[in-house]
């Protein structure tokens, strides 16, 4: 399977990027990694007339500890996520989700960036981030802008991102010790979650994100309103699915992933890694 | 557009259109058919070779995106006669049947084994989910991958 023909640009900046973007307009994607899009370039549900090609612009490949967040730029690969030290110490939820992505060769070439600009909500960094707390830094030709997680993910495969802007920084807070745990329910090695869960408990307070229970990333503040307000993780668990809007599809009906969602919800605030 | 990329040693310039794949540049362009196209669809990992000293599927990789860089594939591997330690691992230790994924799998163990020499039986396996053997031999892979980390010890 080949590509629909397409022009083809190499950004060196971001801003040269957003420059480039604005000079093509609407026909113009952004390439990263290439992991969501050329799959979908190849099988012609996208044909985009110009390709920016975003993954070399190295200022945005970099983990920073920002004292009570970790900056992540967009541009930093899968891999380099599971292997970076900060991540791994103040991060260890993203840390151990960004090793479920697909399998080792599309971690080398796909980017935290890439994955949530896709917007996919049965990828695993988008909930895992939503989870977390996390802002997305957008850069535009007016400056740079901060949209919140829960903000961002608006409909299938759609993001708050305007046409000419681009996803530069993903903000997380530590974790701080938080306990936490990630529930990704398969039939076969590197497919895309059935249902996947990312959550975090530190006291009364937690995150929880679902994968694939809806269009969009989920946050299921059902659950983490439960359990401030004291409920067992059992019982705040049955509330796993309360904002979500789960598909029925060949692998799974709407009734079984709820059902799943239940129970991997409570498996992963069970969990005491930390 | 114009290209140059390092392919096994040696640099090669050539004019590609921007939607040519890396696996049909290797294949096609380049003539070295040891990379194979499987899924077409970056799960089963039969077209994996080495970009920069990294394993990635060459089917959901642009040659574009190759530019400039070091690309290995299963035919860069052996000096002469002098198969790779880790050619030579899977032919001892019959690490193949009908041998359609094993380029693939060789050059996925190679990275596997450069981010983790010594890793344990579970280690290669989870590190070898992204190739699909269609004749599921994957026990004799397994052992292959071991013991070529046991002689590099």
């Amino acid at each position: 399977m080949i590509p629909a023909p397409f022009d083809y640009k190499r950004a060196s900046s971001a801003a040269e990027a957003i420059a480039l973007v604005g000079e093509y307009g609407e026909d113009a994607k952004f390439l990263a990694g290439g992991h969501s899009l050329l799959p979908l370039m190849k099988l012609r549900l996208a044909q985009p007339a110009m390709l920016i090609d975003i993954a070399r612009i190295t200022d945005l490949s970099y983990v920073r500890d920002a004292g009570d967040h970790i900056a992540i730029g967009a541009m930093t690969r899968h891999h380099d996520v599971e292997h970076s030290p900060i991540v791994k110490e103040h991060l260890p939820l993203l840390a151990f989700a960004a090793t479920h992505v697909g399998d080792p060769q599309v971690r080398h070439r796909g980017t935290i960036g890439g994955s949530i600009a896709h917007s996919d909500s049965a990828s695993d960094l988008p909930a895992t981030t939503l989870a977390l707390g996390a802002t997305y830094v957008a850069q535009g030709p007016n400056g740079t802008r901060e949209i919140a997680a829960a903000d961002f993910y608006v409909g299938f495969l759609e993001s708050a991102l305007a046409p000419d802007e681009m996803l530069t920084e993903i903000r997380v807070p530590k974790m701080n010790g938080a306990t936490w745990g990630f529930q990704k329910f398969n039939r076969r090695a590197q497919d895309w979650a059935i249902v996947g869960v990312a959550a975090w408990k530190r006291g009364n307070e937690s995150g929880v994100g679902l994968v694939n229970m809806g269009s969009v990333p989920i946050l299921a503040t059902s659950v983490a309103s439960a359990i401030a307000s004291g409920a067992s993780i059992a019982d705040a668990s049955q509330l796993a699915a309360a904002e979500a809007e789960p598909q029925s599809d060949l692998n799974a009906s709407a009734e079984y992933r709820t059902h799943l969602a239940k129970v991997l919800v409570r498996r992963a605030l069970e969990s005491s890694s930390n | 557009m114009k290209v140059t990329i390092t392919v096994n040693g040696t640099k090669h310039e050539n004019d590609v259109e921007p939607r040519q794949l890396l696996v049909q540049y290797v294949r096609e362009t380049l003539g070295l058919t040891g990379t194979n196209i499987g899924c077409d669809t970056s799960s089963c990992g039969a077209c994996s070779l080495h970009v920069n000293g990294e394993s990635v599927k060459s089917c959901t990789m642009l040659a574009v995106q190759a530019d400039g860089c070091e690309v290995t594939t299963i035919e860069g591997l052996a000096n002469g006669d002098q198969l790779h330690p880790m050619q030579q691992a899977f032919m001892e230790n019959h690490g193949l049947q009908c041998g359609y994924c094993t380029p693939g799998m060789v050059m996925a163990s190679i990275s596997l084994l450069k981010e983790n020499p010594n890793p344990t039986e579970e280690e290669v396996r989870v590190g070898l989910e992204g190739n699909l053997c269609r004749c599921t031999g994957y026990h004799n892979i397994v052992k292959s991958v071991l013991a070529c980390a046991n002689g590099n010890k």
